[in-house]
């Protein structure tokens, strides 16, 4: 159903694939190698071992060591390198491993990635897409599930996407290494092995633009990554109630889609953002002051939002009761619907 | 915390009671009074002195430019030409590239970088400078100390890529010798076999902390062991020392043998910038006695004894010198501030809608 309706503009003509969303990014990554010879994939283990989560498949075998290679563990120079590289002209997509692991790489991500272009006043772009796979839900270790984007959002000269299913990733990231500005493209884990036909298709609208992946009356629910998943269940469940809530897929987190925002929350008069990075000075806080500023006198109640609690990442049996759960989803359109 | 002292009598850096000392030779603890430059093709050894003598009266317009107000602060390369002068002299600016931090003035002035546009960073007109990085094949200025040593290595790493065979050249100094950076910077290289030359200018003070609280071991150069790369330590303030060892290094990664790393011993005799006090933190007679071996001095005794110059030339070359830096120095202090618009133009490639309209609020609520 969400997938006739988040490809209604598809072209007949787009063949419709079974594939896990690491399989769909593999593709987007084959096609990016094969037209582009100065795009380079690199980072720990995504050689012969295609990845931990084996996005990088296959690629070094298809497109040799020289294109596809494994660097030393260490985040900061990866990134370092990729500065360098962009500077001698090649399109970076490095890999680093997991979102927690970003950390040791703040400064370069910062400091150097995000403001080359404008420090050299436009002589140095930055085409580089930073593979991050990204939030939690798989019951990993420490620093395996961390949520970043709304560090990336804040840092001025980054933009920043959050795919949430395969098709879209697959989408997404062909825009992302595209683009000559700085991507930080954050896979969703929970979501790598989730297998589905999906249709593989070329960018059609800009960077920055937010997608209705289900349309509802009675609320917006408002989220990226594994959290529209966890919308959609929600909605199928408040549908048996007579509640008719429309999921808006964000995808890109900056710049984040204002305009879209803005036309589904005028529809609907209440809005619900869900995402998995603590509450306080989150995304959803972005989220709903736009909403604000943009259908005040349209909204029936204030902003909702679901997210994770202010407490470092837990340990697996609290990862459940950490993440929005779709009773706690549920629990906040009821509290919109009531106010 | 308590840090390690005293140094190990083996280290060549460390002088007694905390003190640094001037740059041992074999016969000479105190150091050597005077370089020879017979090796080294006159016409070499009188660009350098002319560089070295343009950046150093440069450095003391700045300076001034700096108590008159023109710069809100400035940070002197002065003791450290012949190790910046003569390290990029050893690059070709046709296919090499440098990766300069903050304190490289003089390296960027032997490279040929518009210096007008260089110096204009110093006058806060913009971080990184004006100058156009790209066709200067001279990085941006950053004052993240460690920050371009990865990208260096990553430049190198991609020329290797396209079968070229240009060399970069990373400056950083004894302060950031600790900075995690420049650690995997050496090691990628190490690995990859980059055609990388790190340059470390070891002026014995990081801000107000000296060598022996900041380089643990005592030697930056013995690190390079540890990566699998060539180390060598070379007196910073022989002109033609550094040359040659540059060169060296510069030719070796060209032939595809890989990286190498270069310790310039030499002195920061200035305070750190113009903000610094550093009668608080040093013994400025220890600043005088590298005062007294300074390099320019050095280089202009050894061209004389070579007989590559003569007082007569040399003081032509002086009073170009003199007149090239004058002309920056008025080219800075009347280069237009940027437009307030420029705040928007360079953040992204493809700019943002609200990046868009915030450039809207600029021009509606400050611009006005």
């Amino acid at each position: 159903m969400t997938e006739l309706i988040e490809r209604a503009d598809a072209p007949a003509t787009a063949t419709t694939v079974e594939l896990s969303m690491q399989q769909a990014i593999n593709r987007a990554l084959r096609v990016l190698l094969a037209e582009d010879p100065d795009t380079l994939v690199f980072g720990e283990d995504v050689g012969a071992l295609g990845g931990v989560f084996r996005v990088t498949d296959g690629l070094q075998k298809e497109f040799g060591d020289q294109r596809v290679f494994d660097t030393p563990l260490a985040e900061s120079a990866i990134m370092g390198m990729a500065v360098g590289l962009a500077m001698n002209g090649w399109r970076p997509v490095p890999e680093l491993q997991f979102d927690g692991f970003a950390y040791p790489a703040i400064d370069q991500i910062v400091n150097q990635v995000a403001r080359m272009n404008y420090r050299t006043r436009g002589a140095a772009p930055m085409p580089i897409t930073l593979r991050l796979p990204s939030f939690g839900g798989i019951q990993a270790p420490e620093h395996h599930g961390e949520s970043l984007e709304a560090l990336f959002a804040h840092t001025p000269g980054l933009k920043v996407a959050a795919p949430s299913d395969a098709g879209d990733a697959y989408t997404l990231l062909l825009q992302s290494v595209r683009s000559d500005d700085p991507v930080v493209f954050m896979e969703p884990k929970a979501r790598y092995w989730d297998r589905k036909p999906v249709q593989l298709l070329e960018p059609t609208t800009p960077i920055g633009t937010s997608r209705v992946v289900r349309p509802g009356r009675h609320a917006t629910l408002i989220a990226w990554g594994a959290m529209v998943h966890r919308c959609l269940q929600v909605a199928e469940l408040a549908a048996e109630d007579g509640v008719d809530l429309e999921v808006l897929d964000l995808r890109w987190l900056k710049p984040i889609d204002a305009a879209g925002l803005a036309a589904s929350v005028a529809r609907t008069k209440r809005a619900v953002v869900v995402h998995e990075a603590p509450l306080t000075a989150g995304l959803g806080a972005e989220v709903a002051a736009l909403v604000t500023e943009s259908c005040f006198r349209d909204l029936s109640a204030p902003v909702q939002r679901v997210t994770g609690f202010d407490v470092p990442y837990p340990a697996g049996p609290l990862e459940p009761q950490y993440l929005p759960t779709i009773d706690r989803v549920l629990l906040a359109v009821q509290r919109t619907l009531e106010y | 915390m308590p840090t390690r002292r005293p140094p190990s009598p083996q280290s060549p850096l460390r002088g007694e009671g905390g003190a640094a000392r001037p740059v041992p030779s074999d016969d000479e603890p105190e150091g050597r009074g005077s370089i020879a430059v017979d090796h080294l093709p006159p016409d070499l050894t009188r660009a350098l002195y002319r560089h070295m003598r343009t950046a150093r009266d440069l450095d003391a317009e700045a300076i001034a430019l700096q108590r008159q107000g023109v710069f809100p602060a400035y940070v002197s390369v002065r003791g450290q030409e012949a190790a910046q002068v003569a390290s990029a002299a050893a690059m070709d600016p046709e296919r090499d590239f440098v990766f300069p931090t903050y304190r490289e003035m003089a390296s960027a002035l032997a490279y040929g970088v518009e210096m007008v546009g260089y110096m204009a960073t110093h006058r806060a007109l913009w971080h990184g400078g004006l100058y156009d990085v790209m066709a200067s094949r001279f990085g941006a200025i950053n004052a993240v100390v460690g920050g371009p040593v990865p990208h260096a290595v990553g430049w190198a790493v991609g020329e290797r890529l396209r079968g070229d065979d240009g060399v970069a050249l990373a400056y950083f100094g004894d302060g950031a010798s600790s900075e995690g950076d420049v650690h995997e910077a050496m090691n990628f290289a190490g690995v990859m076999a980059a055609p990388v030359v790190f340059f470390c200018q070891n002026n014995q003070w990081a801000l107000s902390v000296p060598n022996h609280r900041q380089v643990a071991g005592g030697s930056v150069r013995a690190r390079a062991e540890g990566y699998g790369m060539p180390g060598v330590l070379v007196d910073g303030n022989d002109a033609g020392a550094v040359y040659q060892a540059t060169a060296a290094a510069v030719a070796r990664a060209r032939r595809g043998e890989g990286p190498t790393l270069i310790e310039a011993l030499t002195y920061r005799v200035e305070p750190h910038s113009t903000s610094d006090d550093p009668g608080r933190y040093r013994d400025e007679a220890d600043t005088e006695r590298w005062r007294r071996r300074d390099p320019l001095d050095l280089l202009r005794a050894a061209l004389v004894e070579a007989g590559h110059a003569d007082e007569e030339s040399l003081a032509e070359v002086d009073a170009a010198a003199r007149t090239r830096a004058e002309a920056i120095r008025d080219g800075v202090a009347a280069a237009p501030e940027p437009d307030g618009s420029e705040l928007f133009t360079h953040v992204f490639r493809e700019t943002t809608d609200e990046l868009t309209r915030q450039r809207r609020v600029w021009q509606e609520e400050v611009e006005l």
